[in-house]
């Protein structure tokens, strides 16, 4: 019997595959990639009864339209997501993130969009039949790095699944995804390159999230922060979540596919608790910063470590 | 060696060598470097060297600032390791097709853009460091004759292969991207294939490259 699969009858914006990311390649400029929600990410696999950390199908904003070949197998679409299921029968219906779906041969999954927010996943059972490259299947399409040629997904295209026809088992979770008031940062290595004035500003006023954000990184418009001492540094290694200040003022986050060397001033560095709501911020959106200490980002940390653990226990 | 270890957020180390950029400082850099990649320490997924810093990435749910802030300050460097960079031979094609700078180049250098080239082949370069994009090495260092900013306004595609010069040092765009950098010329071979997975970047950080003139012609007929 030949494999299931998924036909994309519409790719949606920016549609990949994508998992937990690849380590130890920013020496040659490979960032890690990987989902930019983790949480959500993990969540989908969970509830088609997968391991965590399985290949996802990550999109932003439109998602694609699917059409399964094939046998049965189950889905989960997490995130913000409105989406339809339609049946083979042409029946239509509403779908629900945070459950699974039974589908057969015939049946389209319509992700139609993210609600205020950025990106969703969809996972499937037992997951993709997916080339890893360097450990990881995440789809980088700035370096075309990762399975289908590095490239998003294209309309007309196949997605093979690894299996079908496996049991049925209805999972759930009751889960909201919360709005944070700040996003909080640690001060950064060139923290005082701004001016007194600067530093205030950045810690009290809103900054707006600009078109120009994807993947790589978010613009972010505001009061520009004045810089007292140089606007460039000698280039150095970059890590997700660092805000570049270059000689606009204007600050610049550094997301999953971001270049791994840079040389603008570090103004600081959003704690890692804070980074699956950052990224799910959408063009137009309001942020606030609020410095914190690094003892306290561990235990956020910490918190946010436990409360996905136990999100993901909760699913039977 | 390393003067001073500071935290970069909630899981990165920041190790600075000072502040000059300068072929020694880099060297114990990479140095170390490869010195941490070998020990394979725990929690540990990514090292980036540059010109004088090296950030150490971590997973927090392994392991913390303190924590590896103690293990990385209790390694003994024992001398240098084997200096055994690799000669790595590039050839690049000026024609003024591809040199998308060599007019305004050599206007504000005042100097015409043959005298800029016989000075930038004239010399071997060193790789201080590989990335921003994948596989692009950082070079030094030009000739101080030929030495100029970067476009105030950078491209938003430059061609894959270009050669690009800004201040002391030289590059390779290894796939088109948006930059800012004095292009001279371009290399028809690839210097960064993701295919080769055990040595995607033919150049690393600590290598040395030499650059060699070729023809139109042989751009065009290059067969790797």
């Amino acid at each position: 019997m030949s494999k299931s699969y998924f036909e994309i009858i519409r790719p949606g914006i920016n549609t990949t595959f994508q998992d937990t990311g690849r380590n130890n390649l920013y020496y040659i400029g490979i960032p890690f990639s990987g989902a930019m929600d983790k949480r959500n990410f993990l969540i989908s696999n969970a509830l088609v009864g997968n391991k965590f950390d399985l290949t996802s199908i990550e999109f932003a904003y439109q998602g694609p339209l699917l059409k399964l070949t094939g046998g049965k197998t189950s889905i989960a679409i997490t995130g913000d997501v409105n989406f339809n299921i339609i049946r083979k029968s042409s029946k239509i219906f509403q779908g629900e993130c945070y459950q699974s779906y039974e589908i057969e041969s015939g049946d389209q999954i319509d992700i139609l969009s993210t609600n205020k927010s950025v990106y969703g996943y969809f996972s499937v059972k037992d997951s993709f039949d997916v080339e890893s490259f360097w450990g990881s299947s995440s789809i980088n399409t700035r370096a075309k790095i990762g399975p289908n040629e590095g490239e998003k997904f294209l309309k007309n295209q196949k997605i093979y699944l690894k299996n079908q026809n496996s049991h049925f088992n209805k999972k759930k979770l009751n889960y909201l995804n919360s709005k944070i008031e700040y996003i909080r940062f640690i001060e950064g290595t060139n923290f005082d390159y701004f001016s007194k004035n600067a530093k205030k500003i950045f810690s009290s006023e809103k900054f707006i999230v600009s078109k120009l954000t994807d993947r790589m990184g978010m613009r972010l418009e505001g009061t520009k922060l004045e810089n007292i001492i140089n606007t460039n540094i000698k280039s150095e290694g970059l890590i997700k979540g660092v805000i570049q200040v270059p000689a606009d003022g204007n600050p610049i986050i550094m997301l999953s596919d971001h270049g791994t060397i840079g040389g603008y001033p570090k103004i600081g560095v959003v704690i890692s608790a804070d980074y699956d709501k950052l990224v799910q911020l959408t063009p137009g959106s309001k942020i606030k910063f609020k410095s914190v200490s690094l003892a306290d980002a561990e235990k956020l940390y910490g918190f946010y470590n436990m409360e996905t653990q136990n999100l993901l226990n909760q699913i039977k | 060696m390393i003067k001073n270890i500071l935290n970069l957020g909630d899981s990165a180390l920041y190790c600075d060598f000072g502040d000059e950029v300068n072929i020694d400082i880099n060297s114990k850099v990479i140095n170390f470097f490869k010195i941490l990649q070998k020990k394979k320490i725990s929690g540990i997924i990514n090292i980036v060297p540059s010109y004088n810093k090296l950030i150490i990435v971590f997973d927090l749910s392994i392991t913390n600032y303190k924590e590896l802030k103690e293990k990385i300050e209790t390694i003994k460097i024992e001398g240098f390791e084997k200096k055994n960079e690799k000669i790595i031979k590039i050839p690049v094609c000026c024609d003024i097709e591809f040199a998308l700078d060599s007019e305004r180049l050599s206007a504000k250098l005042n100097i015409s853009f043959d005298e800029i080239l016989n000075l930038y082949f004239s010399k071997d370069y060193f790789c201080y460091m590989t990335g921003f994009i994948a596989g692009m090495p950082f070079l030094g260092d030009i000739d101080p004759k030929i030495r100029f900013k970067r476009l105030e306004t950078p491209r938003v595609k430059v061609p894959k292969g270009s050669i690009g010069l800004t201040e002391q040092f030289c590059n390779i765009y290894t796939f088109e991207s948006p930059g800012g950098w004095n292009i001279i010329g371009n290399t028809p071979i690839n210097v960064f294939n993701k295919f080769n997975l055990e040595k995607p970047a033919l150049v690393n950080a600590g290598d040395i490259v030499k650059f060699y003139k070729i023809t139109k012609k042989e751009y065009l007929n290059w067969n790797e």
